[in-house]
């Protein structure tokens, strides 16, 4: 048992930290730092397309397809030294971790050349179009219908929560194909190009007043015949593994930014010397601990070889950074008092710590809200009966 | 990444799981709490047999020279049963004798150890004195102290070691709430002590051991007190449904497991970075020894709560858990303190 990496891997941490601090002290220098998937989208795509010119973009897909085959612990470095280098926030995270991998893992050789290279170049952007009014925590009560007319799935129905959708240029959908069918059974999996008239995307203003996911309405939404992963009416299963990758590597990455965060907090304590407040200092350790013990977990997670026993740190990761972030907000507004409240210009725009107790409110929803996850932990965990559903 | 038991501590944590599940039985633990707290046939077959009293001590003085990883999978087994073991102040007496003894006192105690022979106590915030290798002062709160062979003291960088045998020492056996580590007060006047020959180091030593023993049981202790109300939700049927199938039950449930996975992390990232010398090693061992007692206070008070009337009997073993949870809580540094040592660490002094 060992906490650190490998000489080659360290060999490999300074490469990457050597690229990516001198992008973003030169030639990116004025997106660097940005935590959202709202501002400056040109020149986000630019990057995105400047890490593809340096194989940077993907580099846990095979080389075939753009990537550079990296182990998992070269993506677990790559993520850590990204985050150190204040690199901004992916936005084709969506393309590189959720549809690359979907269709690396479930799709034809057809669809791996015809989707893969735009993701790995930085050219297409992709959504995810899951949850819908009906169907949040409860997924797999999916409305939206596709049918096949001739050589075209027609595709009628509401998706929201699609954030970056305002700016994607794909969106895979999870629609209900075969009439009648309920719950997880009759789904399928599709591909879609965004720029078309079927398809209509609507903000979402959200209590922080930023506008990061929208309402997507599909109204004759159309697609190639072919562009499904799998077969008709096998979508969840895919679904499902897809949601697999959502966790892993990234997390690494993701606590980097929490890292920037606590040290918000400290510099803000140190200035205004509640630094000094014994309960103020009790939260702060909690904090500091929680984070660490994320990052231990993360690596426990990523070095268990048997990935196919159930992995009881990947299983309560989502609950538990969640509810660290949002203790976290409260910890931030504490600190900072009624300074807080008051925003620094003339718009409804939050800095970093204020936004961060707002905006933490969602993470204990979005993505399988923690009770959702508890029932999941206690189901798949530990092995106690299942919620019965209802027929409403 | 290798953060991860090995082959060969995975096989070790099998072994002591298997050795402590069949030894340490509820009927063999209770014995030993009408008596000292110990069940020596236990310790005996634990240094013997299993010549596990000597994990962490180096091969030269007649042990494993193994370290705080392996320490810790013995630790977490043993507190997974509430065993009634002296293994507390053993693995600190090892540990500050192994970095701060001189080449005699390691010779002379060291062996003595890793055959189990010897049964440890250590000091926590005691005040006492010491004149011309003479010790004065009462000790109290101290672990297995009434049937201790050997007392180390410390205090402000020095550390020394007492023989309980020697003139001048009265000891006060206490009633203690969790009688699987009784409580003694030992007084000691004029009686000889040996200085440790680097202090600083051996009380380094003392708290590395310490508190991941403490923390390592304390995980041991949270799994099974989720493990066995685990198996009770299953089998107890209440409302013509198992109860672990109501959201209210099973959320309980999933809180702790999302507690005990953490403490498992803090254990072991904890060890590690003592092994390893890591500069986050200090950070490392307050952080498990605040969160894993935590952890399992919050573990055991949930199983109590979770079997209903008869998890508060004397006859249903909830109660060892959770009275084990309240001693760890407070052994060594309760979680408070080492909180604030944490957030020294990260702000600096308070004032």
């Amino acid at each position: 048992m060992k906490l650190g990496f490998s000489k080659a891997d360290e060999a490999f941490r300074s490469e990457c930290a050597a690229w990516l601090q001198a992008q973003m002290a030169g030639p990116f220098a004025d997106i660097r730092g940005i935590p959202n998937l709202v501002s400056k989208i040109e020149r986000r795509r630019e990057w995105e397309q400047e890490l593809a010119a340096h194989k940077w973009s993907c580099i846990g897909w095979p080389e075939q397809w753009g990537g550079r085959g990296a182990t998992l612990a070269q993506q677990v470095i790559f993520a850590e030294e990204y985050a150190r280098a204040g690199a901004p926030g992916r936005i084709n995270h969506i393309g590189v971790e959720l549809a690359g991998p979907t269709i690396l893992a479930f799709g034809t050789e057809e669809q791996k050349a015809r989707f893969l290279p735009g993701i790995a170049a930085g050219t297409a952007i992709w959504c995810q179009g899951y949850s819908e009014p009906n169907a949040g925590s409860d997924l797999a009560n999916v409305r939206t219908k596709a049918r096949l007319e001739g050589e075209e799935w027609v595709v009628n129905g509401q998706k929201v929560w699609t954030s970056l959708a305002h700016f994607s240029d794909w969106i895979f959908v999870i629609a209900r194909s075969q009439e009648g069918s309920k719950g997880p059974k009759g789904l399928t999996f599709l591909m879609m190009e965004m720029d078309q008239p079927g398809i209509e995307v609507r903000p979402i203003r959200q209590m922080n007043g930023e506008a990061e996911f929208n309402e997507t309405f599909l109204t004759d939404a159309r697609c190639p015949a072919d562009s499904l992963i799998g077969t008709p009416g096998d979508g969840w299963r895919v679904a499902m593994g897809l949601l697999a990758f959502e966790r892993g590597v990234s997390t690494l990455a993701q606590q980097m930014g929490f890292r920037n965060e606590l040290d918000g907090i400290l510099a803000a304590a140190r200035a205004n010397g509640k630094d000094r407040d014994p309960v103020i200092r009790q939260r702060v350790a909690e904090a500091e601990i929680g984070l660490r013990l994320m990052r231990y977990g993360a690596l426990r997670m990523l070095s268990n070889a048997d990935h196919s026993a159930i992995d009881g740190a990947a299983l309560t990761y989502k609950i538990q950074w969640a509810t660290w972030r949002r203790n976290l907000g409260e910890l931030a507004m504490d600190v900072l008092g009624q300074d807080g409240e008051i925003a620094p210009g003339a718009e409804y725009e939050w800095p970093m710590l204020p936004n961060l107790f707002l905006f933490s409110r969602s993470d204990t929803i979005y993505g399988g809200t923690n009770q959702i996850q508890r029932n999941l932990i206690a189901e798949r965990g530990l092995g106690l009966p299942k919620e019965p559903r209802g027929d409403l | 990444m290798e953060f991860a038991l090995t082959d060969e501590q995975a096989m070790i944590a099998d072994t002591v799981r298997a050795f402590f599940a069949e030894n340490a039985t509820s009927e063999r633990t209770r014995a030993a709490m009408e008596g000292a707290g110990i069940d020596r046939d236990l310790w005996a077959a634990f240094a013997g047999e299993l010549g596990l009293a000597g994990i962490g001590i180096p091969e030269d003085f007649g042990g494993a020279g193994l370290g705080m990883v392996e320490l810790a999978v013995v630790a977490e087994a043993a507190g997974a049963q509430v065993a009634a073991l002296p293994l507390l102040g053993h693995a600190m007496l090892a540990q500050a004798l192994a970095r701060g003894g001189s080449q005699a006192q390691k010779e002379h105690w060291l062996p003595r150890l890793a055959a189990g022979e010897v049964i440890a106590t250590v000091s926590w915030n005691a005040a006492f004195e010491v004149h011309d290798g003479a010790v004065s002062g009462t000790i109290a709160h101290l672990p297995h102290g009434a049937i201790a062979d050997v007392l180390l003291l410390h205090a402000a960088g020095q550390a020394w070691l007492v023989d309980l045998a020697g003139e001048g020492v009265r000891r006060r056996a206490h009633v203690t709430m969790d009688q699987t580590r009784p409580l003694a007060t030992v007084t000691l006047d004029g009686t000889p002590a040996e200085k440790l020959e680097n202090g600083a180091t051996a009380i380094g030593g003392l708290h590395a051991a310490g508190w991941i023993c403490l923390a390592a049981e304390a995980l041991g202790g949270a799994q099974a007190s989720l493990d066995r109300t685990v198996e009770y939700a299953k089998e107890r049927v209440q409302f013509g449904r198992p109860i672990g199938s109501f959201q209210a039950y099973k959320h309980r449930l999933a809180d702790m497991m999302v507690e005990i996975e953490q403490a498992r992390s803090a254990v072991y990232w904890a060890a590690c970075a003592v092994d390893e010398q890591a500069e986050e090693a200090a950070l490392a061992l307050h952080a498990a020894k605040a969160f894993c007692a935590d952890t399992y206070r919050m573990c055991a008070g949930n199983m109590i709560q979770l079997h209903g009337g008869i998890g508060f009997t004397w006859e249903h073993d909830s109660h060892l858990f959770f009275k084990r949870a309240r001693s760890i809580a407070t052994l060594y540094g309760d979680s408070q303190w080492h909180r604030e040592q944490v957030a020294r660490l990260v702000m600096g002094d308070p004032a």
